[in-house]
């Protein structure tokens, strides 16, 4: 087992992280500048009837697309709407409204900074890893960076094939959040791990967490937009289409999550002796599991739909982030080899 | 799980009803998914005080402490179980509420879903335009009902035609991962259960040079399940050769440990040749589906005691506990009962790694071994093992012993030195180092079906979370001429969410069918599916996959597109041919 360090890559490594956390916040205010003064297709509702304000003050083509779908008007790629702007948009809804000619461009600014601010991420976990000579997860620092890494490639992905881009501004503002709380608090200089962490399963069943984790982040980000925006006009798209993007990302990220528990619990038979042993980190992790189940039978049951669904799904990220973060610092268990500072 | 239908009728409990009658309410009520969602959140609930309390089954010496340090509240959390809470009545209570209300939601649906397995999708409605997808197109007299059904047969739908109809449906994998994944959450349960039962775990400590037989006696602490016989326990043996434990050297993670390895000499049975194993901490020693794991290390100094006589009345090696994880400072107890005059006893700190520390004191730097010894605290007097009270071999009472040796700042024992006891006791003589590991030894028959039952869990979310229900409807009209023909194709998907994806998938097959024959005319390309004109909404009452079967069941309860299907034309499937 590899006990050298790369002092230079490390350091490198820590350095391409302050670099990510600058892009995700200039990437977050070109996003939040985009949804305050863009293009404002993006803040028709899904339900067409939702919006009588937003009929009122467009033409009557802008009317039609509310109740066409806003899927259509939505789905676009960022590079596009420059040059859609530059005459009347194909919906004719531009001419009523005054778009700063700066602020149409601010979305496509903000996804080339997040990919920019996403290949820092990448490159400060490769080059970690390069450091150590193993996986770069087996710390909380590293766990954290990797989380907030999964949430936004999470985002990039979907943005590229789904409307989602009023997200942006949310999630790079967590991921930074995220990183400045990992950089801060969380940092751990570059270095080997102990032997219970050296075996492949880290590369299984911690990859599966941090894949789940970003996708529930999306979805956390999401529902509390639900719970933020309230039934009237907004820039924000309409409930439906928040509570739509949250089940999406849950229903991708539960079986992943699902994988992840089973794949620690092999860990663990390796490892410990025993597949289930209510270790803190097992219990939490069960919790989530429970609670983001309840979300997916919640939402398909009638009185449960809607808000009841969009808190309960807020509480199992709650118990995810508890589960993370929280059982390593304020529980004692098998898993607090973590190395908290 | 449970229908939406259900859960409202189970709002009020009827009144007036037989004891039958309350039977069937408390089993719907049981069974329905509101019941199911609380129980859920009961079940994440009562997990949570077992994260918090120290539990027996993980950390007795914990829960010991605990009971040491606030008895009235242990006393009272022990009554409620919550040193126990995996084990409590009121946790399996929880588990087999819920366990029981889904498997009396599984087994009904499993019935439906079966049926519908066998089922022929429903007839074509008679307006296909009000479906969410539409399109048509004309085209030549090669679009037959049977050439158009063998295009969506090609795509894996499932098919039936009828005079002028091909009527379509695919997806039934989803309520088949449905079933799958919560049949397999009970055989997880079982299979969990099974294992407790027939297996057993146990530890033992292990000096190097020391052996184990898989008996219980020779277990420090022994775990068995209600349905072990200690007969049944597999007959293997092994030998600790050697332990080594590599730590970082220099740097600012010094002291962080790399890498546990443990030499054994295993014999699989009695009279079996031995072999030689490497035990690590990701990799257990496998026996005929017995695991033993190593779990820790710590020290054992070996000593030589001579007692006032100038006999020898101890030797071997003391394990020791360690008191601190960063050095390995260890602290251990000898009790020399056959010392004679009088008995003798000692406390020993083993330092590992020695340096004189500034207040002259004596102190430990490095959890490895590179100058070890030991201070020793000598008693002479009754060491109380002839009462009959039990004692911990890590712990001396030295209230009613005389104090011999005493001082921190003594200069420690290093290997071959002997300490003489002051007043012709006799003497104490470190005599080497050695290493304990411990061990734990697991046999749980359950874990090889926990782990199927858990894939298949995986395999059957995936299925139920992925797969889309989805309906096509084809019709085909004659224009007249005969040579020239409309067809009209719908689509209804019967996943929510599934709606951008179906209007591709709409596509693609609404291409595939124009391709069965040539257009007649070259201005009737198919209409883009998702159409630009302005079709009324359809009535989407259940697009919930979930209901769908019971919606069925109870035909004519409630308008739905796919109820108006079924409503439609009631021509036997068979008849095609002869209609034709």
């Amino acid at each position: 087992m590899p006990t050298d360090v790369n002092g230079g890559l490390a350091t490198f490594s820590d350095q391409l992280i302050l670099a990510t956390v600058l892009l995700y916040v200039f990437a977050m205010i070109g996003y939040a500048l985009d949804l305050g003064f863009g293009r404002s297709s993006r803040k028709t509702g899904t339900t067409g009837a939702a919006v009588p304000s937003l009929a009122a003050s467009g033409t009557a083509a802008r009317a039609k697309v509310a109740a066409g779908g806003a899927v259509q008007t939505l789905d676009r790629p960022a590079g596009a709407s420059g040059g859609e702007d530059t005459g009347a948009g194909p919906e004719g809804s531009e001419a009523g409204r005054r778009t700063p000619a700066w602020a149409a461009h601010a979305a496509t600014v903000a996804v080339a900074l997040s990919w920019l601010g996403w290949a820092a991420n990448l490159g400060a976990i490769a080059t970690r890893g390069l450091a150590v000579g193993r996986w770069p997860w087996g710390n909380m620092y590293e766990f954290v960076v990797a989380i907030c890494f999964a949430a936004v490639t999470a985002f990039l992905v979907m943005q590229a094939r789904l409307p989602v881009r009023f997200l942006g501004a949310f999630v790079s503002l967590a991921a930074a959040l995220g990183l400045g709380f990992a950089v801060r608090y969380l940092h751990v200089q570059a270095g080997p791990v102990v032997p219970a962490l050296n075996s492949y399963w880290i590369a299984i069943h911690v990859t599966a967490a941090i894949c789940a984790s970003g996708l529930f982040i999306l979805a956390g980000v999401a529902g509390v937009l639900y719970l933020a925006r309230g039934e009237g006009p907004s820039r924000l798209p309409g409930r439906a289409e928040l509570d739509r993007v949250a089940h999406r990302a849950i229903v991708i990220a539960f079986p992943i999550w699902t994988f992840a528990v089973i794949a620690g619990a092999l860990w663990a038979d390796k490892a410990w002796g025993r597949y289930w042993g209510w270790d803190p980190k097992e219990v939490w992790s069960f919790i989530a599991w429970i609670a983001y189940a309840a979300y997916l039978h919640a939402r398909a049951t009638a009185g449960w739909r809607g808000r009841a669904a969009v808190i309960i799904q807020l509480v199992a990220f709650g118990c995810l982030l508890f589960n993370l973060i929280g059982v390593n610092i304020f529980l004692s268990g098998l898993h607090s080899y973590a190395q908290v500072p | 799980m449970t229908t939406t239908e259900q859960t409202q009728d189970v709002q009020a409990a009827p009144a007036g009803l037989g004891p039958v009658g309350w039977l069937r309410w408390a089993w719907r009520l049981l069974t329905s998914m509101r019941t199911a969602l609380i129980l859920l959140f009961l079940f994440a609930l009562a997990s949570v005080p077992g994260s918090i309390y120290p539990q027996r089954s993980i950390s007795p010496d914990k829960v010991a402490q605990y009971f040491k340090d606030s008895p009235q509240a242990a006393a009272w959390l022990d009554r409620l179980w919550l040193f126990d809470v995996f084990t409590s009545p009121w946790f399996a209570a929880t588990y087999l509420l819920l366990f029981i209300s889904l498997a009396g939601c599984v087994l009904p649906r499993a019935a439906a879903h079966w049926r519908e397995l066998r089922r022929r999708p429903p007839a074509a409605p008679r307006n296909l335009s009000r479906l969410p997808q539409h399109a048509y197109f004309r085209t030549g007299e090669a679009a037959t009902v049977e050439s158009l059904a063998a295009v969506l047969r090609a795509r894996r739908f499932r098919t039936v035609t009828g005079p002028g109809w091909v009527a379509a449906e695919k997806g039934y994998l989803r309520e088949t991962g449905n079933l799958l994944f919560h049949a397999a959450l009970l055989a997880l349960l079982i299979a969990v259960g099974a294992g407790g039962l027939y297996g057993y775990r146990g530890n033992v400590l292990l000096v190097e040079g020391n052996g184990f037989a898989n008996t219980v006696s020779a277990y420090d602490r022994y775990i068995p399940g209600q349905r072990v016989s200690p007969d049944s326990l597999e007959p293997f043996s092994f030998t600790l050769k050697d332990f080594q434990a590599t730590y970082v050297a220099a740097g600012e993670r010094r002291g962080q440990p790399l890498d546990f390895s443990a030499s054994l000499r295993v014999a699989d049975h009695p009279g079996a040749p031995e072999r030689p194993y490497e035990l690590r901490v990701n990799e257990p020693l496998e026996v005929n589906g017995t695991q033993t794991y190593l779990l820790g290390h710590g020290y054992a100094p070996t000593f030589k005691v001579l007692d006032g006589k100038g006999q020898v009345a101890f030797e071997g090696p003391v394990p020791c506990l360690t008191a601190d994880q960063v050095t390995y400072t260890s602290e251990c107890v000898i009790k020399v009962p056959d010392a004679l005059p009088e008995q003798l006893g000692f406390l020993v700190r083993f330092l590992p790694t020695t340096v004189p520390a500034a207040d002259g004191s004596w102190i430990s730097i490095f959890p490895g071994m590179a100058n070890p010894t030991a201070q020793v605290f000598a008693f002479s007097g009754d060491l109380g093992m002839n009462t009959g009270r039990p004692q911990s071999v890590y712990q001396l009472d030295t209230a009613k012993l005389k104090p011999l040796v005493m001082g921190l700042k003594t200069k420690p024992l290093a290997v071959g030195d002997t300490l003489p006891l002051p007043g012709g006791a006799g003497s104490i003589q470190l005599t080497g180092v050695r290493e304990w590991i411990s061990l734990q030894i697991a046999y749980d028959p359950g874990r090889g079906p926990a782990l199927v039952a858990a894939a298949l869990a995986v395999l059957g979310l995936v299925l139920s979370l992925t797969v889309r229900r989805r309906r096509v409807w084809v019709r085909v009209t004659e224009d007249g001429d005969g040579a020239a023909r409309t067809v009209d194709v719908g689509g209804l998907p019967r996943t929510e969410g599934g709606d951008t994806a179906f209007a591709e998938e709409f596509g693609q097959i609404v291409t595939a069918l124009t391709g069965v024959a040539p257009p007649s005319g070259a201005e009737d390309g198919p209409e883009p599916p998702g159409g630009s004109e302005d079709r009324a909404a359809p009535p989407r009452g259940s697009k919930d996959d979930e209901a769908a079967p019971r919606h069925q069941a109870e035909a004519g309860r409630s308008v739905t597109s796919s109820q108006e299907a079924e409503a439609g034309p009631a021509a036997s499937p068979q008849g095609v041919k002869d209609a034709h």
